[in-house]
């Protein structure tokens, strides 16, 4: 029998696999497909403190083995989601839930974070400073290690629970971006977002996202985002990292960790099959078999060593 | 929703770019005309969502326009070809929405968005209404179809922009002639569903609408429109919008 829980700055998950940021929801569409109890954690949609209707369409398309999104940080606001999401989570899901914070300023950053205090089953804040599809004075707070120090030190003050900032792979250096985090107090770190990219639509000779730019993400983005959660581990190997960017089975699972990931997020994956997250689940056991480990946690960063 | 594995039984050209797929499968989730399936191709990240045009216990037909790469490869893949498929997915046409007075009541189809209609009037004739279908084509060659609906019983009208069948011009030329009011069940390209949408006595109406999706399950909000309700999802709120929440 493996064992599969891992933990994430104190708190524990019964498996490392949840669902990212953006590809879930509120948890809604995928209660309706199976039991979300099966999950390690899920973390919600980027949530920010006013409503956003998000960026025109179109919003999706498609590249070799992924796709580009420029969605913008579509979500009802922070108040809706403590009013209707937060109770609705309860009675879908027992564990603990990570919530993805956005916002356009520091206070609003701070605002959100405390916000969520009262919130007992999240467990987690996932700091988005990484969005590339909405634009604060032209650029995300997670382009630069300056404004990244800052928003950590704004939300390191604001609450009590754990901060992972999630941070953007679109940078010179992202371990020195990890380094600044883990001195203003970031109890660790989820990588990678999306990288920016774009299509153009040869019909019309434009670019085919209204918003021109997206952010690419699926099995294509896998490689860079190891590469970096490998970087990251060896910047600040003390910090806890979420390995997320093009997971779709559960062997990428076990690389992601074997770089240096205590858990896993799944995102697009779960946009073309709903139930991936299941059955990465389900295939965990038989890798951890293979790699001859009894505890899944013992993967974490063990390629680094031996 | 349900995801399945429908075998491809046989592929058929019905004019230039449109084929018509039969398939093999659990249909069980496809409960209302107007739904669709998403269907999963080899060496594509994401799904191609396409309208039902008809089922029945275990068979589903479906009308696939060339317009890219994946479903240009899809018409293409040979006959008992395994394809993974999430079914049941939208809201498809609310009968209940339409009013009883089924002399007044159209189906109002652009080019390829006459698929779902088959299936839409098949039910309806089977509950006793009679509406009139109205199909716009560029022209003759593209038409396709028409002997199906013709044969289901069903007043059939043609308008092609050339004039090389039916009466030249758009869906709207034959509407305009037509008296009375109209409540109009209508899928087709943005520019004929906004045309219909804007004619002068219209009691009300249902339009599919179409979005670049990358779940079509309602998780990714990538397909979202403005409604007069708020925002919606194509996918999962829709397809299918009712003439008084439609916002252009």
């Amino acid at each position: 029998m493996v064992d599969l829980s891992v933990s994430l700055a104190g708190v524990s998950l019964k498996n490392p696999i949840i669902p990212a940021s953006g590809t879930f929801g509120y948890g809604r569409e995928f209660a309706e497909l199976y039991d979300l109890n099966i999950l390690g954690s899920f973390s919600w949609k980027g949530t920010t403190r006013d409503p956003r209707p998000g960026n025109c369409q179109p919003r999706i398309a498609e590249t070799a083995a992924g796709m580009l999104n420029a969605v913008g940080l579509q979500n009802p606001g922070m108040d809706a989601v403590l009013r209707e999401e937060v109770l609705h989570i309860g009675e879908i899901f027992r564990g603990p839930v990570i919530a993805n914070v956005c916002g356009f300023s520091l206070e609003e950053y701070a605002e959100n974070c405390r916000a969520l205090e009262d919130a007992e089953q999240v467990k987690i804040l996932e700091v988005n400073i990484s969005c590339p599809n909405v634009h604060a004075g032209g650029k995300n707070f997670g382009s630069d290690p300056r404004s990244t120090a800052a928003v950590t030190r704004a939300v390191r003050g604001a609450t009590k629970k754990p901060v992972f900032m999630k941070l953007s792979p679109n940078v010179t250096d992202i371990a020195e971006i990890a380094r600044v985090c883990e001195e203003e107090g970031a109890d660790g770190l989820c990588l990678i977002n999306t990288l920016l990219g774009m299509r153009i639509d040869l019909n019309t000779k434009r670019p085919l996202l209204a918003n021109r730019t997206g952010g690419l993400s699926g099995p294509a983005v896998f490689p860079v985002a190891l590469r970096m959660v490998w970087d990251v581990y060896e910047a600040v190997p003390k910090l806890p990292i979420i390995g997320c960017g093009g997971v779709a089975s559960a062997e990428d699972a076990a690389e992601m960790m074997l770089a240096g990931a205590s858990a896993v997020e799944v995102g697009a994956a779960n946009l073309r099959d709903p139930w991936a997250c299941k059955t990465i689940i389900e295939n965990l056991p038989g890798v951890c078999a293979r790699l001859g480990v009894d505890h899944i946690s013992d993967l974490t960063g063990g390629a680094h060593h031996g | 929703m349900k995801k399945t594995l429908f075998t491809l039984e046989r592929v058929r050209r019905l004019a230039g770019d449109i084929w018509e797929l039969r398939l093999s499968g659990d249909t069980s989730a496809i409960t209302v005309p107007g739904q669709f399936v998403n269907i999963e191709l080899p060496g594509k990240f994401l799904r191609r969502p396409i309208s039902v045009c008809d089922w029945g216990p275990g068979s589903l037909t479906l009308l696939v326009k060339e317009a890219g790469e994946g479903t240009k490869e899809l018409v293409r893949l040979p006959a008992g070809t395994e394809l993974d498929v999430l079914s049941g997915l939208g809201n498809g046409f609310d009968l209940t929405r339409a009013p009883e007075n089924a002399v007044n009541t159209f189906l109002v189809g652009g080019g390829i968005g006459a698929a779902p209609l088959y299936g839409l009037a098949k039910r309806m004739l089977a509950a006793e209404w009679k509406p009139a279908l109205i199909l716009g084509f560029r022209s003759q060659e593209d038409a396709f179809y028409l002997e199906e609906f013709a044969a289901l019983g069903l007043e059939v009208h043609a308008a092609t922009e050339d004039g090389s069948l039916g009466t030249k011009g758009f869906v709207t030329d034959v509407l305009k002639t037509l008296p009375g009011c109209a409540y109009l069940l209508a899928c087709g390209p943005t520019p004929m569903l906004k045309a219909v949408h804007a004619l002068p006595r219209l009691t009300g109406g249902q339009f599919s609408f179409e979005a670049r999706m990358a779940c079509g399950f309602g998780a990714c909000v990538g397909c979202t429109i403005q409604t007069k309700k708020g925002l919606r999802r194509v996918c999962k709120d829709g397809p299918i919008f009712h003439k008084e929440d439609i916002v252009w």
